[in-house]
């Protein structure tokens, strides 16, 4: 099974690189985009087949070391069969 | 004074820290591999260095903060044992919970690599007797990663209990505005744990120990551990 985690920042921290990238699609002359976030996507082949096994196996991943929850969220996504 | 200082792949002041010891105390520090489980016997002082711990990735200090060795740096910590860690090392810590928030990305996006001004916050805990309260010092910075953020209720409690150990100023000790290079919360430098045993500050006073490098404002930071553990 494929899984896909996605941590963002949380809202309110400030994300210094994902305003510098807001400034810089606004200097391509890349209009109607009002603010950017910059965040990770972590693609994995997972063992299991077992969805609640997996998902319970990512959460702890996330929570041990993906995301720093003082200032990141986390979604983990599986891949449907 | 017993010194272990913990090496992780890609740390790269530990030599600057091993002299800083070396000359304040005239004992080598030990070194201790990320691998380990335990310090060695009779250690007073656990010092993370500054460096690049794998490369960076992921977040800076995020994968050294779950290594082996961190649980034994942990328990020397919960022991009330004396922890220093320094710019890479602060990192570490935050990240493997010895110090509450979080270091997040330069505010302007630049590394910064120069001379800094700081206040001592307070000269009362093991790590800075040898300052006056609010003396001013000049140590080195060179780091991307030094924005010291955190929730607001932290931010409160750290002001409230002083934990506040030193922060960005200007020669004259004027805090923050445009002597705090990186966006840091409060120009907050550096901070203790709650029994002030546990120190992790971005600078590097372990640069700042002889005349013919640019200064010996880093010194007292040596002297003061050592004086704590002669007297503990």
């Amino acid at each position: 099974m494929k899984a896909r985690v996605i941590v963002t920042l949380k809202d309110g921290i400030l994300d210094p690189q994902g305003k510098a990238i807001e400034g810089a699609l606004k200097s391509l002359g890349i209009d109607g985009i009002d603010s950017v976030r910059q965040g990770k996507i972590f693609e994995m082949e997972l063992a299991t087949a077992d969805r609640t096994a997996a998902a319970g196996m990512l959460r702890g991943a996330c929570e041990k070391l993906l995301a720093n929850q003082v200032i990141e969220n986390f979604q983990v996504e599986l891949e449907l069969l | 004074m017993n010194a272990a200082i913990i090496l992780f792949p890609g740390s790269n002041r530990e030599r600057d820290a091993i002299r800083a010891i070396e000359k304040v105390t005239g004992k080598k520090p030990s070194l201790v591999w990320h691998g380990e489980t335990a310090l060695p016997a009779g250690t007073d002082l656990v010092l993370l260095p500054g460096g690049f711990s794998y490369g960076d990735y992921l977040r800076c200090g995020a994968i050294a903060a779950r290594a082996p060795v961190m649980d034994a740096v942990r328990a020397h910590a919960a022991r009330g044992g004396l922890v220093l860690g320094i710019c890479n090392g602060f990192q570490i810590m935050v990240e493997a919970g010895l110090l509450p928030g979080v270091l997040m990305r330069n505010a302007n996006l630049r590394f910064v690599c120069r001379m800094q001004h700081l206040t001592v916050e307070r000269n009362d805990t093991p790590f800075t007797s040898h300052y006056a309260k609010g003396q001013v010092i000049k140590v080195a910075i060179a780091h991307g990663e030094g924005n010291y953020e955190a929730d607001a209720e932290t931010i409160r409690r750290l002001e409230g209990d002083s934990r506040v150990a030193f922060r960005y100023s200007n020669a004259r000790g004027v805090i923050g505005g445009g002597a705090n290079p990186n966006g840091s919360t409060n120009a907050i430098a550096g901070i203790y744990s709650e029994n002030f045993r546990v120190l992790g500050l971005m600078p590097h006073p372990e640069n700042l120990i002889d005349p013919l490098v640019g200064g010996i404002d880093g010194r007292g930071l040596f002297e003061g551990v050592a004086g704590f553990t002669r007297a503990a």
